[in-house]
């Protein structure tokens, strides 16, 4: 029983870190796809984030600074995306790709500029996101040591949760979710009414770059603490996978990512205790992602105007 | 219609000197990366120039491109096809795999019988890959995207799998396989490569790259299936309504497109790589092969010069650390050009609506006039 606690508050520990900036990623691309752009350029955004996130917290020494400036990168290369996409009309997987290869090109080289190495500087624990609760529960103690795990957290493992419960308000309950909605549904029906469809889009994609960076940076300032090529790989394309998973309901990404940190979190206390092979175990979270879709979910409606400029009419 | 362009609409009606642009740009935005880092653009571009010209530094452009072409011609065909298989990284990997494993354990056969079976086998692979998505996709409506991102993972994982079993892991020290047998390698033999000066992985891949273009071009353009499966990718439901089975026709799009990604996996490894290391993260072909198909504008023959495009930028910048340039510059060079290739649309976008200025008066009269006959 002990072990089994013990084991349990490692499983959700894990879970959360592997969440966290999955979530963050998520989010972001619920905010450009719902409105009708898709944005594979995720990955790209997360890298630029993870980068700048870092650098700014180590000259600052402020991680809450660096935090911002994280997500503040991503918005910049969102803009880029959408000023492609939104304003000029370009293809949308296209742009994506391309800024699949400009965030991590442009950040590398400047991390090989300005450090000698694509690496950067291990951040000191005090730039580090803090975890809260830390030191409030006895950790001699069984349930200590899981109320400990589950509970002291990183600080933006807490925000992302807070975040998304703020989505699902501004998708679901307020006018401006209303029109975010109706522009990926129906963007000339908008226009009709009086919505400025490319501006609508436009701000969305940028806060879509704006959240994919804080994803990209509690990566790099609180699971680890420096930026390294390798610091991103592919959670920007399994956090669209969550969206697409939900249903591109922040809601449903929600249980993506939990579903997905979750069989994470399996793969770290399997991989230390039972000797079946490592790779094997590591294959657990996409196949199970794969079952859950097969036995749970099913078909996935996109909505309907996602992926088409929307060319205003003269 | 014999009214001859002007130089603005010419330059704006050519999809080719658009791309041509882009690269260009791609160039110019990289030379203002270098200039920022105080680092001499003449230095840096006279150096990835020099890697890539002379009969040896084309023979390695040449080497590298092998995947980027057929891994391109992969991703183009589905997108010829209204699928975006973004799953090429997965069925490369897959292929290269199979192909590694036939390679090993059938070392003994002789090299007529066991290249083909390596390619083969490759083939089988990726397309089964790819039909397992599609599969997915026709029988429970599961997302295409959703799925090949999590197919690519699981043949990622698989393939270090396989790696770690005593039959095919290597008997030294490394995390890697056995080498394939030699009657499996595509390499040119060593008194040729010395003779003709090319570079020392210099491979008869290209010859397959080639064929693989022709055979995709004349299966798009030529075929009635292309056709079938071009109908699907341009309007599923006309496609269906014509007669068209289009279930059937995403599978045989996914599994062409599946097999196009092994072959290239199978070609890295049995001209290049000759064995597959167990790697911690994924090695990007499939992700190469999108940007390769779209600077190809999914044309096989665009792709082909694609392919060798990025091959060449891929080899120079591998070189650009000897004049103290990042790497990284080839990344954002091909970015660039990728970039202004997807806002290139401005061009028609912007025809689309001139043409639509005086239509809204003159053909309103002209219907008129043919209702009054």
């Amino acid at each position: 029983m002990t072990s089994f606690i013990n084991n349990l508050g490692i499983i959700l520990y894990a879970t959360l870190i592997y969440t966290t900036p999955l979530l963050y990623a998520a989010l972001g691309s619920c905010f450009s796809e719902v409105s009708g752009v898709v944005n594979i350029g995720i990955e790209g955004m997360m890298t630029a984030g993870a980068f700048t996130g870092t650098v700014i917290a180590y000259f600052t020494g402020s991680p809450w600074i660096g935090f911002l400036c994280g997500g503040l990168a991503g918005a910049f290369f969102g803009m880029l995306h959408a000023i492609a996409t939104v304003n000029l009309g370009a293809d949308q997987t296209i742009a994506g790709t391309a800024i699949n290869m400009l965030g991590p090109g442009i950040v590398i080289m400047i991390a090989k500029v300005m450090f000698n190495s694509t690496d950067t500087i291990p951040l000191e624990a005090s730039m580090k996101i803090p975890r809260l609760f830390r030191g409030v529960f006895d950790t001699s103690t069984v349930f200590g040591r899981f109320m400990d795990n589950v509970f002291a957290n990183y600080a933006s493992t807490y925000l992302v949760f807070i975040a998304v419960l703020i989505v699902w308000f501004v998708f679901y309950k307020t006018r401006f979710g209303l029109r975010l909605r109706a522009c990926g549904e129906h963007p000339q029906a908008c226009e009709t009414l009086g919505i400025n469809v490319i501006k609508m889009r436009f701000l969305c994609v940028c806060i879509s770059g704006f959240l994919a960076g804080l994803g990209g940076a509690c990566v790099t300032m609180a699971i680890s603490t420096q930026f390294r090529p390798i610091s991103i790989v592919g959670q920007g394309f399994i956090a669209i996978a969550a969206v697409i998973f939900g249903k591109f309901r922040p809601q449903g990404a929600l249980l993506g990512c939990l579903l997905f940190g979750f069989c994470s979190g399996l793969k770290v206390v399997l991989g230390g205790s039972s000797g079946i092979n490592m790779q094997l175990i590591s294959m657990i979270p996409y196949v199970v992602t794969v079952i859950v879709l097969i036995l749970f979910v099913g078909k996935s409606r996109v909505p309907s105007a996602n992926g088409k400029p929307y060319v205003k009419a003269k | 219609m014999t009214k001859k362009k002007s130089f603005l609409e010419f330059v704006s009606d050519t999809r080719f000197i658009h791309i041509l642009l882009s690269i260009i740009l791609g160039f110019l935005v990289g030379a203002i990366f270098l200039v920022i880092m105080g680092i001499s653009v003449g230095g840096a571009y006279g150096r990835l120039l020099s890697s890539v010209t002379g009969v040896k530094g084309f023979s390695y452009v040449v080497v590298y491109a092998i995947p980027y072409i057929v891994v391109g011609l992969s991703v183009a065909f589905s997108f010829k096809t209204g699928v975006f298989n973004i799953g090429a990284e997965g069925q490369f990997v897959v292929g290269s795999m199979a192909a590694a494993v036939v390679g090993i354990l059938g070392g003994a056969l002789p090299k007529p019988l066991l290249i083909p079976l390596c390619f083969l086998a490759a083939m089988a692979a990726g397309a089964i890959w790819g039909i397992i998505v599609g599969f997915l996709k026709t029988r429970w409506g599961i997302n295409e995207v959703l799925s090949m991102i999590m197919f690519n993972w699981i043949a990622f994982y698989l393939s270090n799998f396989i790696a770690g079993i005593p039959a095919i892991h290597s008997d030294g020290t490394a995390e890697a396989t056995k080498n394939v047998s030699a009657n499996a390698s595509t390499l040119l033999s060593k008194d040729f490569i010395n003779s003709m000066g090319l570079c020392p992985t210099a491979n008869w891949g290209i010859l397959v790259a080639i064929a693989m273009t022709i055979l995709v071009w004349f299966i798009i353009e030529k075929t009635t299936l292309g056709y079938e499966l071009k109908a699907v990718g341009y309007n599923k439901f006309a496609a269906e309504y014509g007669g068209i089975h289009v279930n059937r026709s995403i599978l045989t799009a996914l599994a062409i497109s599946g097999a196009l990604a092994g072959l290239g996996g199978a070609l890295q490894l049995m001209g290049m790589g000759g064995r597959i290391s167990v790697f911690s993260s994924q090695e990007g072909f499939g992700f190469a092969g999108i940007v390769v198909a779209l600077i190809g504008c999914s044309n096989p023959f665009g792709v082909l010069i694609a392919g060798i495009f990025y091959g060449a930028l891929m080899y120079g910048g591998s070189k650009l650390n000897l004049v103290g340039a990042p790497t990284q510059l080839v990344n954002v060079i091909v970015g660039t050009v990728v970039f202004f290739i997807a806002i290139s649309v401005i061009f028609e976008n912007l025809k689309r609506i001139q043409r639509r200025a005086p239509k809204t008066q003159a053909p309103a009269n002209t219907e008129k006039e043919a209702d009054k006959t």
